[in-house]
Order: structure tokens, then sequence, then C-alpha cells
């Protein structure tokens, strides 16, 4: 079984991004940025309606215009529009603002439909149907254990609540899209994505090219979050416009177009009832739930990734239980995987209601969590976290904090496990001793780059800025996409395979017993003229999957105007092997603050008259900012013998979670659905009345009907 | 600087702007010119109201100091000043992440002072100083601040952090010594999906050799280093 060093110089350490200063230099070609001679604007024309059926385009007036190369339609001949958005036509033209010229100029006959965009209102029987010939519900998918009626029968304590969870936009920094290509027949994509691999076959399936005529590069990144696996609409639309005009065409989405259009995170709507003993032993749970992952709904599944599925009752223990889960359609922009699919949502629904049993009991919430949780290292880091945090000092009875301006603590835990593997590596040695890595896999700002440098830095005995790290090309021996936490674990074990290897080479090339570190260049230059060229894949023993975590927050509310402020997060958080512990903690730092920007800011809001969104930018649609960074204690607990595991999603469950309880905490009501807004928390405060016709709650309550859970 | 304070003479762009007073004492007849003949015929009474010159539509001659070179090139008068950086002259360090003034990725210096790039016109840099990105390491020796962000990982995409990097730069210039406080008021305009503030605070103080108080800065600190 291959292991590894048992006394690393840099694995486990803090080392700076080998790219950091190409990135803080503006030197970092991202997809937005590659501009080939010649390169043309392209823009993306969308429906306005959010049902409708589109009759006739007409390109003509579009392609009069001065300076417009290309004008296509996205599909031919009569078609549906699903939602405000929908892509309809690409121009492109030899300025930005002669293609915007261009999609004002192409004239469309629409018959408008009626559409609704409330996922209450989708599931009634009446409601307009987003495809005609299904309803908007779908049948839905029922999961049981044991005996929940009787086990309920049987608890001591019976809780019920009703949760809900909004839509959720992964707002990437860089929107999607990029640059396409064609050279003799071959095409060439800068294409911002989380792999690289799937938009080659994506875009060659698309155009009908041979996958070995399509080149897919994308070293840098500006982030995607789950939402940028394939090519897209755009990438084919700029391939497309790329071969009608002859000239390289950059296609890029505007803000307006990636809020839209390319992806998010489901709603949902959680009925939950869960029983207990006395003791606070959790005994029966069940759950009647609704999401709703826009006008795509797929069918019912526990992956949550295009869909509005979620597990439950999540990471606890319960030995009777009963879920219910049911897909509604809108008339809105698709789902897309979004950071650990499906969990934040289930998190909060089971969270909400553990605390909720919790202060039912009289029973702290840190120990209730503890007795129901079956993993014992989360166990462990509930008393850790407890005790970095000052948990037993920091717990009151709900609502007994002092003044106007009140303070609470709640908690949350997490569970990831994706195992890594599927990649293929390969190093190239020269004479003079310098080393190149190149492997087909992404850096989305996890530092890819770094964590192989790293890797191959400790196990050829150099340092991490000696090892030239060349990933994001299809050209390279493959991996997989960067998705579920499982970069590292994928990527790392191929470094490995192929670091070992060389040097196993290097000796027989050599003659010399040891190569690495000292006697490195020595070695290379016994290699002659030809570099030592060895290929390498993913092998088993060095990474895994299984991570657990926790995460405590404190806030603050103001009672006078509902505003919540997070005062601190603790995150205790088992990472394995941490390979690079400053970009891990980067990643958790990424993992809470867009945790914030759930519990309290995030929000799709949807307009029932128009059908459109309302808030398709950054002004009304709002992330958290660097106002809203609390103080954030991080605890990787340091356990090697789990060997390397991937966090970027894990580090984002619990945080909403736990901000919500501690809302809840310190006014002694509970919102019971995110985000957590002002008005939401002077209604809990019947400071407001929350009672009105648009009240989530009430809205809700729709969907269920008088069905018991 | 507001397009306020720049309509009223406090910028070196002059030559192409038309002022506030000289665009309303145009504007009684000239409105009612625009909607009977269109905005060229209106442009012409402005300029014989105002006695000022309009420009364009075409593409006219622009003049700027451009990370300590003078540079020359024509543009279109509705061209941003983002689109002229990173299209006409290849400076693709500051990004476009909103368009809207929203998002601070494209954020430049205009005469020390961070601007968003997305919400200027190119023409109104016209005798000004730009400085971008790329200016800060022209030697090829990061600068303070961009060394710091390196060191204390404060960015993980990377594709907002030549605004941040930018804005942290003009502060440090007026307030060598910030607090946190400062940091965060300064970078305020910024959004970073990755979650990078942490550390962008962390790197900002790092950069002005201040100590960190906040317990979460220290705490970094500590584990970093473990």
């Amino acid at each position: 079984m291959p292991e590894w060093p048992k006394d690393p110089k840099y694995i486990g350490k803090s080392t700076p991004r080998v790219d950091g200063a190409k990135k803080v230099s503006g030197a970092a070609k991202y997809a937005h940025d590659v501009q080939p001679g010649g390169c043309l604007y392209g823009a993306v024309l969308r429906s306005r309606w959010a049902a409708a059926k589109i009759t006739a385009i007409d390109l003509a007036p579009a392609l009069k215009l001065r300076g417009v190369k290309a004008a296509i339609l996205v599909r031919d001949g009569a078609r549906q529009v699903r939602y405000y958005g929908d892509e309809l036509a690409a121009v492109a033209a030899t300025s930005r603002r002669v293609a915007l010229d261009a999609l004002r100029a192409i004239q469309i006959v629409a018959e408008p439909q009626p559409h609704v965009v409330k996922e209450h209102l989708a599931a009634k029987p009446d409601a307009p149907r987003v495809f005609a010939e299904t309803p908007n519900t779908g049948a839905g998918r029922e999961r049981t254990q044991g005996d929940p009626d009787k086990a309920f029968a049987e608890s001591d304590v019976v809780v019920e609540g009703l949760y809900a969870t909004q839509v959720e936009i992964h707002q990437p920094m860089e929107t999607h899209g990029g640059v396409a290509s064609f050279e003799d027949g071959e095409l060439t994509a800068w294409h911002s994505t989380q792999g690289i691999s799937g938009v080659r076959d994506g875009l060659a399936g698309a155009l009908d090219l041979p996958q070995n005529k399509v080149r897919v590069l994308g070293e840098f990144m500006g982030g995607g979050f789950g939402a940028k696996f394939s090519a897209g609409v755009e990438g084919v639309l700029a391939a497309r416009l790329s071969q009608a005009a002859g000239a390289p065409v950059r296609l890029v989405l505007t803000r307006f177009d990636e809020s839209l259009a390319v992806g998010n995170r489901p709603s949902t709507f959680q009925k939950i009832r869960l029983g207990a003993r006395a003791d606070g032993t959790l005994t029966a749970f069940s759950m009647e739930s609704y999401g709703c992952a826009g006008y795509a709904a797929g069918g019912p599944s526990a992956g949550g990734s295009t869909n509005s599925g979620f597990p439950a009752p999540y990471i606890y223990r319960v030995p009777h239980f009963r879920t219910r889960h049911t897909e509604v359609s809108i008339h809105a922009g698709p789902a897309a995987a979004f950071r650990a699919p499906g969990c934040p949502p289930a998190s909060f629904g089971i969270e909400s209601i553990l605390d909720e049993l919790a202060v039912k009991l009289g029973i702290d919430p840190v120990e209730l969590r503890i007795k129901n949780d079956p993993m014992e290292l989360r166990q462990r880091q509930y008393r850790l976290a407890a005790e970095r945090f000052g948990w037993a000092a920091k717990y009151r009875r709900p609502g007994s904090s002092p003044g106007p301006v009140k303070v609470g603590v709640g908690c949350a835990g997490s569970a990831w496990r994706v195992p890594g593997g599927g990649t293929q590596a390969e190093i190239e040695v020269s004479p003079d001793g310098s080393v190149e890595i190149r492997c087909g896999t992404q850096d989305l700002g996890t530092g890819t780059h770094t964590v192989i440098a790293v890797v191959a830095a400790e196990l050829l005995g150099l340092t991490p800025a000696e090892i030239q790290v060349r990933i994001a090309d299809s050209r390279f021996p493959p991996s997989g996409a960067s998705g579920g936490s499982m970069t590292v674990t994928s990527v790392t074990p191929a470094v490995y395979d192929v670091c070992t290897k060389a040097i196993e080479e290097l000796k027989k090339a050599s003659g010399l017993a040891d190569v690495r570190g000292p006697q490195w260049k020595a070695a290379c230059r016994r290699l002659g003229v030809a570099p030592l060229v060895v290929q390498g894949r993913w092998i088993d023993g060095l990474s895994a999957a299984g991570t657990g975590g926790v995460q405590m927050a404190e806030v603050e509310v103001d009672t006078e105007t509902g505003f919540v402020r997070v005062r601190r997060v603790t995150c205790v958080q088992d990472a394995g092997l941490v390979v690079n512990r400053l970009t891990a903690r980067s990643q958790a730092n990424g993992g809470i603050m867009m945790g914030i920007g759930y519990a309290l800011y995030e929000n799709r809001v949807m307009d029932s008259t128009s059908g459109v969104m309302l808030n398709p930018n950054f002004e009304t649609y709002k992330l958290p900012g660097i106002a809203d960074v609390p103080e954030i204690d991080i605890e990787f607990m340091d356990l090697p013998e789990r060997r390397v595991m991937g966090i970027g999603e894990p580090v984002t469950i619990p945080t909403a979670s736990a901000i919500a309880n501690a809302v809840a905490n310190a006014i002694g009501a509970r919102v019971t659905s995110l985000p957590i807004t002002p008005d939401k928390v002077l209604a809990a405060l019947g400071k407001v009345p929350g009672a009105a016709k648009d009240h989530p709650h009430d809205a809700w309550m729709s969907l269920f009907g008088a069905r018991p859970a | 600087m507001t397009p306020a304070e720049r309509s009223r003479g406090g910028g070196g762009a002059g030559a192409h702007a038309v002022s506030r007073r000289a665009f309303l004492r145009g504007l009684g007849t000239a409105a009612v010119t625009a909607a009977a003949t269109g905005t060229a015929a209106a442009a012409a009474e402005l300029e014989k109201a105002g006695g000022e010159a309009t420009v364009g539509p075409g593409e006219v001659p622009l003049e700027f100091t451009l990370n300590g070179r003078v540079v020359r090139t024509s543009v279109e008068p509705r061209e941003t000043l983002l689109d002229v950086l990173r299209m006409r002259f290849g400076l693709t360090g500051a990004k476009e992440g909103c368009d809207r003034g929203t998002c601070g990725a494209c954020t430049v210096l205009l005469d020390g002072r961070p601007i968003y790039a997305c919400m200027r016109l190119a023409l109104e840099a016209a005798g000004s100083a730009i400085e971008t990105i790329e200016g800060q390491s022209l030697a090829g020796e990061l600068s303070p601040v961009q060394a710091a962000f390196v060191q204390h990982d404060a960015l993980q995409c990377g594709f907002c952090t030549p605004g941040f990097v930018m804005t942290t730069t003009a502060l440090l210039r007026v307030h060598p010594k910030p607090t946190e406080a400062e940091v965060r008021h300064a970078c305020s305009g910024h959004l970073c999906r990755c979650g990078s503030q942490p550390h962008i605070v962390r790197a900002a103080l790092a950069a002005a050799g201040v100590a960190t108080t906040s317990p979460s800065t220290a705490d970094s600190l500590r584990h970093d280093h473990a």
C-alpha cells in the first residue's frame, strides 16, 4: 500500500499559491481575457417572456447592420420558451456595442402564454403547465424505514415545523463563457469551466466534430461552485458563431444572463415532524417536502444536483422515518449542481427542528447532537468546537439576552463522502533537472496548481517553486471534472504515482541509488539529451472520503431593525491529511462566507405578474461582503491516517443552519425560511404584521394542504 | 471623482466635457429640438448654446497617461474606460464582473483614486493618469500589497483580486497605517464570491505593517504557521 511521507517538509504546511504572482499582477489570463486576432464579440438574445410559443425569429435586420458578422438561431423552427432568459438567438459583431445593437434589431413573433413562477402556485392542479403534457408536480418519491407511525405514537415528545430554503444563485465573479476559434477545421475553446474534458466532449457532440479536433483550455477560471461543468448553451453558441463568421468569437455572459440562465440551488419546502424520548434520543422522523429546480425539474432523486432532492434526516440516526419528496416545476431558470448539492437545505431543516426539540426538552443543543450523531469523530468535534467557541458560557435560554440588541448562539454539523479517482497525469523531467507535471484537471481557485507542486516537491525532494504545473488543457492526460470536493483526492494520488515512478526510472537511467533532493540535478544530467517522460494514474490508498465537520455561530440581532450580524463562527473540520494548510483555510473561509450569504441575504426574487426575475444583478441580489466578515476560527483536525480529503463543499454546509439557530436563540422566536431578512425577524418578533397574503409561511402551507406529514 | 465633480472642471479632461451649466443653458431649446429632429441636431443646438464642442458618434482621439506612459488612441465616445483598457491596450487585469459599478473587479486608479472603470467613459480619462494592476509590478517585482496578497492567500479564483489590490494600494498611499475598520470600509465596494475577505483584510494590514488585533486574523496567523 502506498503511503505519504511520514515527516513531510511541505505537505500539511502553508505554501503560498504557486500561481499567486500571476493572479495579483493581472498576468493570469482567464477565458474572459483571451483575445485572438480578429476576435468578434458574441451576445445572446434571450426570451423576455416567461412562457411563450415562438413562431418566427427574423435575423435579417441584425445581419444588415455594419459590423455584424454572424447571427444564428439557438434552435430552428417554432419553439416553446419556458422562462424569462431562455436563449433564442446569438450574434457576433466587430464590437460589443454593435453586437448589442444587433440583438435589438432581431424581430421575434411570439404568442405569450400564461406562466407560473411561484412554487406554491405551480403546485395547484389548475396552474399553467410548464410542460403541457405533464403536471407541474411529479409523482413524488417515498422512503420509509422501520415503523414511523408506531414510533411517533410511542415518543415522549413530538415537535413539528415547516422550513423553507430559497433559490440561491452561484454568481461566480467570472461569468460563464469564453472564446471559440476555428483553425484548419479544428476548434480551440478557452472556456471558464470546472471540467475541460466534459466541455471538449460536449462541444464535439454539439458541432458534430471528432473529439480529437476539439481542444479546451482554461488554466485560470473565475469560480464555478458547480455551475460550470458543461459546454453550456453559450459555449456551443460561441463555437457555432465562430464557424458561421469564420473568425474567433468571444462570448461571455453578462451578469444579467448569469443570474437568469446558468444554474442555481433549488428551493425546498420541508414539513417535518420529529419524535424523541424524554432524554433526547431521536425515535421518529417524518418529512413531506417539495423542491423546485426551475423549469427543468427532473425526476425524484436524493442526489439533488440538477433537481431539488436532498438527504433526510441528513446526518442523524433516527430508527424510524418516512420521507416523501415532490418536484415542482415553474417558469424559471434551471438549477445546476451547487456546492454540496442538497446538503445546505437538508441541514437547515433538520438542524432547525433539532433546536426546537432541544428547547422543548430543556437539553443543550450540543448535547442533543452528540447523543444522536452516529459519527464518533463529529461527536469529538462538537466537544472541541464548544471549547474553542466558549459554548457553555454563551448558550442561554432563547430570548434571554438583555437589551434591544440580542445575542445568540447556534450549531450544526456536516458530512461529505465523495471519493476521488479517475485521474491520469504525466511528468517530464528534463536533463537540466527541471520538472513539468501535466494533468487535465482544473483550478477553480481551490489551489490545484499549488497542491500538485507541493506533492511533487515533497516526493522529489525539490521546492514547490521548482515544479512547473500545467493543467486545464484537454490534450493533457485526463482527470475528472472538479466537483464533489474530489479534485485533491483525485489528483494527488496520480501525482504521487508519476513522481515515485519517475524516481525509479531516474535511478535506473542515472545509475545513482539516490536521486532525490541534492542528487536530483546530477541524476538528471545523466539523462543525456532526452527528457524522461513518465505516465501514471490515480492509485488507491492515498485519499479517502467521509469527512465530518461542525460549526458554531454567534450572532447579534437588532430587535428594533431586525438586522442580523454574525459575530463569530467556529469551524472544526476533519480534513484528513491537509495538503496545503493556507489554501485549505481559504476554502473554509469561503464556505463560511457563502453560508452567511445563504443565511442572511441571497434570494432569487420572481415576479408573479410579469414572470421575470426581479434581481438579476449585484445591487439587488445581495452577496456577503467584506463588512460582513465575522471572527472566523478554523480548526482542521490533523488526522493524516485518514489520508487526503476534499473540504470545499462540507465547509459551507452547516454555516447557515448554525446562524439560523443562533438567531432563534437570540430572539426567542424562529425565522423558518432563508434568507433571514430584517422583515422576517421583525415578523417573528411580532413587531410587524406577519400574516399578510404573501407571508411565506401561509403561501407554503398551501403546498402541503391538510395532509399530515 | 464623481461625474458631477468632473463636470465642474475638477479633473484634467475639459476638452470633451459638456459642463453642467452649459448643458442646462442649452436644454430649453435643445430638448425640444431633440424630440423633433433627433440627437445630432440637439448636439448642434447645444454646441451653439454653450459654445462647447460635442464629439462622436465616430471615433475621436484620446490621450492619457497609462501606467506612467503617455498613450494616444481613438475611441468611440460610448466606449467605457474598461473596454478600452482591456480590448485596445490588452490590459486584461481589470475584469468585468457586472458592468454596472457593483462588483469592483474593474477597479483602476484615476489620478490616484480608485474608480470603477466600467462606469467611466474612456473619454473621461483624457489628460488623466490611469494606473492598472499591470502597472504595479512593472519592474517584475511584486509591490508590497501584491506580495502580501500572495503571502496571506488573499485570493482564490483570483478574478476579483486586481480590483482589491488596486483599492488597497490607493488606501495605503493615503493611510499608510490603516485600522482594520478602514480596510473594510475602503474595500466595501468590492465583491469576492470565493469568500477570501478574511485573508484580504489580513493581507492589507500586513502590507501596511500593522499588527492585527482582531481575533480572527490573529487565529489565522497562529494556525498557518503551526
